[in-house]
């Protein structure tokens, strides 16, 4: 589904990713736990194809990111860090935009339109203005957008940030579902451990390289502590020289 | 194909849609060149004296001579404005969404660059129209109105993709200011927008002459001005198209994420 190889990303003498090479298979939620600077946000840009790797290659559903980014594309979902709707225009308008830059035919951007906001639970604030809307009930739009076109691939940038328990929980609940449904692949970028306890696997990123890889409980394991958290928190403090090794 | 043009209708309509709600930048695009026109040209009018001189056929007044430098002023503000527009987009996240879109970047530039056109276009035309009202008619309706189109097109066009270009380099808001200095005055004042280019080679100012014989606005404004009396503008549109053509390359080399030399590509986090 994704495949991550040797991946490497350089600002000027700083290494932002270092051979990073991650498979993930379909239909799993993986959470990229990291600290701020971890690379975390670095890996998005390049798996959107905003930015390009300095080694190393990407490819989703067997196409290249560097020689087939188009069509790679249609196979990408991207709920970005920082809100990317128009406050001006209307849910439904951010919502039409996007599908007509996927080339949506009218009737199915409709339906999967008013399916996708009744799901969760805003299909009442279609004709309003985006910026009428709370925090939460933006990053649902967000959600509902990225999932539009049907990726096989979706990407969350910490996506919670700023938002209270009941829309992080929601968030959550709308994800799964999502995997339940249509199988698909979400990475979970986050620096909250607790979003990452309910995962599949967790990737444990730290100054551009993996620290662990793994369901939950291995991935504490592996880092050595109690919980979770203990080993996240030991792991990302104690390891510069594991992660320059 | 099809998903192309539907992207691109989007781009174009979303633009549109904005500026429907930008009371503020309608008035203001009209009333820029109209100032200029009503206050400028009124005020010199007998100070600059325009002999007759290709395209014209007789004395002209001055605010005649200017009008057609006024829509190239109405497109030139414009142009830049987008750039601003993009800077925005870029700075609230917005531009993300297009550059992830399926397309290529080069295809979605073309789009911002159409709808800038037709933003420009309006305005131009809204211009002409209260400037005839106000007495300054202009000749763009006749057998010359495909030409006279033609040339506001390409005009409109090239200095979008101008914005295009410089929307590389602006990294924030705040630099429009240096794009209003450094840009849009130099590349307005330095043109056969106010005075003809033998005005300037009479008074002496050879530079200044030297500088508007090579500036691409002139050029614009030339084709512009020579489509409206249906003559030959010789040069003008392949330097303008010339102009739009190496302008569009290298905005699109520059949000190539691959071989990008703007900041886009090489700043650590940043919005793109």
């Amino acid at each position: 589904m994704l495949r991550i190889d040797s991946l490497t990303k350089r600002y000027g003498s700083r290494a932002a990713l270092q051979g990073l090479s991650v498979t993930l298979d379909a239909g799993t939620l993986v959470v990229l736990l990291g600290p701020n600077g971890a690379g975390k946000s670095t890996l998005f840009q390049v798996l959107t194809g905003l930015f390009v790797a300095d080694e190393g290659e990407v490819q989703v559903q067997g196409l290249s990111l560097r020689t087939q980014a188009t069509q790679a594309l249609r196979h990408i979902g991207v709920v970005f860090q920082q809100m990317s709707l128009d406050l001006d225009l209307s849910v439904r308008r951010n919502l039409q935009f996007h599908a007509d830059l996927h080339g949506l035919p009218a009737a199915v951007t409709r339906e999967r339109m008013e399916a996708g906001c009744a799901a969760l639970g805003i299909a009442a604030d279609l004709g309003r203005a985006v910026r009428e809307l709370s925090g939460g009930n933006r990053r649902k739009v967000e959600l509902v957008r990225a999932l539009l076109h049907r990726p096989a691939l979706l990407l969350m940038d910490e996506p919670t940030v700023g938002l209270d328990p009941k829309s992080r929980r929601d968030l959550m609940a709308a994800i799964r579902a999502d995997i339940t449904a249509r199988g698909t692949t979400v990475l979970w970028a986050t620096h909250l451990v607790e979003e990452a306890e309910g995962a599949d696997r967790v990737l444990v990123l730290h100054r551009g390289r993996l620290l662990a890889d793994g369901p939950p409980a291995a991935v504490t394991a592996a880092l050595g502590g109690a919980t979770l958290e203990a080993a996240f928190i030991h792991a990302t403090q104690a390891a510069p020289d594991k992660a320059t090794a | 194909m099809k998903h192309a043009l539907q992207a691109m209708k989007a781009i174009v309509l979303r633009e549109l849609f904005k500026f429907g709600r930008q009371y503020g930048r309608l008035a203001s695009a009209v009333v820029r060149p109209l100032l200029w026109l009503a206050v400028f040209a009124a005020g010199f009018r007998n100070v600059f004296g325009v002999a007759i001189v290709e395209p014209y056929d007789t004395y002209i007044s001055y605010d005649v001579y200017i009008a057609p430098g006024l829509i190239g002023m109405v497109l030139l503000f414009n142009g830049m404005q987008s750039s601003l527009a993009m800077v925005y987009d870029r700075e609230m996240g917005l531009m993300r969404l297009l550059l992830t879109a399926p397309l290529p970047r080069p295809w979605i530039l073309l789009c911002k660059l159409t709808a800038t056109a037709v933003l420009s276009l309006a305005q131009a035309a809204a211009f002409v129209a209260v400037a005839a009202a106000l007495g300054t008619v202009l000749p763009v309706w006749g057998p010359q109105t495909p030409h006279v189109l033609l040339a506001a097109v390409g005009a409109a066009l090239m200095l979008g993709a101008l914005g295009l270009l410089l929307s590389v380099h602006i990294k924030q808001l705040e630099n429009f200011a240096g794009t209003m200095n450094f840009v849009i005055f130099p590349m307005y004042f330095m043109s056969t927008a106010l005075y003809p280019l033998w005005k300037l080679q009479e008074s002496g100012a050879e530079w200044v002459y030297q500088i508007a014989r090579f500036n691409p606005f002139t050029h614009a404004v030339e084709w512009m001005r020579f489509a409206m009396y249906g003559k030959d503008p010789g040069l003008s549109p392949w330097i303008v198209l010339g102009t739009l053509a190496l302008c569009f390359a290298l905005a699109s080399w520059g949000y190539d994420p691959q071989r990008g030399f703007g900041a886009l590509s090489k700043r650590p986090g940043a919005p793109a």
